[in-house]
């Protein structure tokens, strides 16, 4: 995931506000069934990997997506890329970014 | 064969910083091409700024006209005035005149409901029936569902996931838009897409929401407006004494 924000967000802050839009969205049940975890998170370069179960993938990619804020200040959350392990995603990351400098 | 992606409804001035920051967010997100809403009293000075400014971002980018009529007289009068300056027009119905007017006139593109009161928002069955025949796609924009929260949220994607059925049933096409009116609440298409599951738009449907429908919208109107369209099916291939 890519944070589009002024200043980049505490790793707290920012699955706080994950959490907080799955909960809004689809209820605790629903938020219970996505097993969602924050793998990495690198401030700096304002990216993150968060694991979540296959089947609530959408839900969570819609949820992400109703992120307007963190910490009261205007704010988005982006998916770059999905994949089913670390290794695989890490790899997708990197042709992604080969094609966009090429571009 | 890979998609490309189209947002219909990106909200810009060309007098501002704004419109470089819409387009640049859009082709970054994923976007191929984008129609730009100007407003209709400045369209022959804005849009080669706005071609060109949009090439610096390898985007396409297409004019779009929001009308906003008060009676079916002034809707008439505007498309009359504005359909061959434009790539796409859209309109949004603050009365059921208007809208039952807006679905069966040709002349328009896009229908746009942006009221969140159920009793105001004019896509019912004889609105879609009507669309159906004319040429109309039924437009939702995304942006509206971020900046609203709680009751506000539920009664809009009641509405939503009513009007989307209605849609299905009498095979209007739908189109999903942004409808941002700022970069920050730009959405990718598969976000855009996800998002469409919460009104019940399948994948596939969401997806070619954000592709193949308003990408054919563009199409078909620039066929319309090149100088070699004559009649629909009938265009000028060569002129001259030899023909």
């Amino acid at each position: 995931m890519r944070i589009d924000a002024d200043e980049p967000p505490e790793a707290k802050e920012l699955i706080n506000t994950i959490w907080e839009a799955v909960t809004k969205l689809y209820g605790e049940h629903g938020a219970s069934l996505t097993s969602m975890a924050l793998i990495t998170y690198n401030a700096d370069a304002k990216t993150a990997v968060i694991r979540t179960s296959l089947e609530t993938l959408n839900q969570l990619r819609a949820a992400i997506a109703t992120i307007t804020a963190i910490r009261n200040k205007e704010a988005a959350v982006h998916v770059d890329a999905v994949s089913g392990t670390i290794k695989a995603l890490a790899q997708k990351l990197q042709t992604q970014n080969v094609t966009q400098h090429k571009a | 064969m890979r998609r490309t992606f189209t947002d219909l409804h990106v909200y810009a001035d060309l007098r501002s910083a704004d419109t470089a920051k819409f387009l640049s967010k859009a082709a970054e997100l994923g976007y191929t091409l984008v129609a730009v809403s100007l407003p209709p009293t400045q369209l022959t000075q804005q849009v080669e700024a706005l071609r060109k400014l949009a090439s610096t971002f390898n985007l396409d980018a297409a004019v779009r006209v929001d009308l906003k009529p008060r009676s079916t007289g002034e809707l008439t009068q505007s498309l009359r005035r504005l359909r061959r300056k434009c790539e796409v027009i859209a309109v949004t119905c603050e009365s059921k005149e208007v809208a039952r007017q807006a679905a069966k006139d040709r002349r328009v593109d896009l229908l746009n409901f942006q009221s969140f009161d159920s009793r105001r928002r004019f896509f019912d069955h004889a609105e879609a029936e009507l669309a159906r025949q004319g040429l109309a796609a039924l437009e939702v924009d995304v942006a509206h569902l971020l900046m609203v929260s709680g009751s506000a949220r539920v009664r809009l994607l009641a509405c939503l996931r009513r009007e989307v059925q209605l849609a299905k049933a009498f095979n209007v096409p739908i189109i999903l838009s942004s409808g941002a009116p700022n970069p920050r609440l730009l959405r990718k298409p598969r976000e855009m897409a996800a998002l469409a599951s919460l009104f019940s738009l399948g994948e596939m449907e969401a997806l070619d929401a954000v592709s193949t429908n308003p990408a054919g919208i563009v199409k078909r109107n620039r066929e319309k407006l090149s100088p070699e369209f004559v009649a629909p099916g009938i265009r000028l291939i060569k002129e001259g004494k030899d023909c």
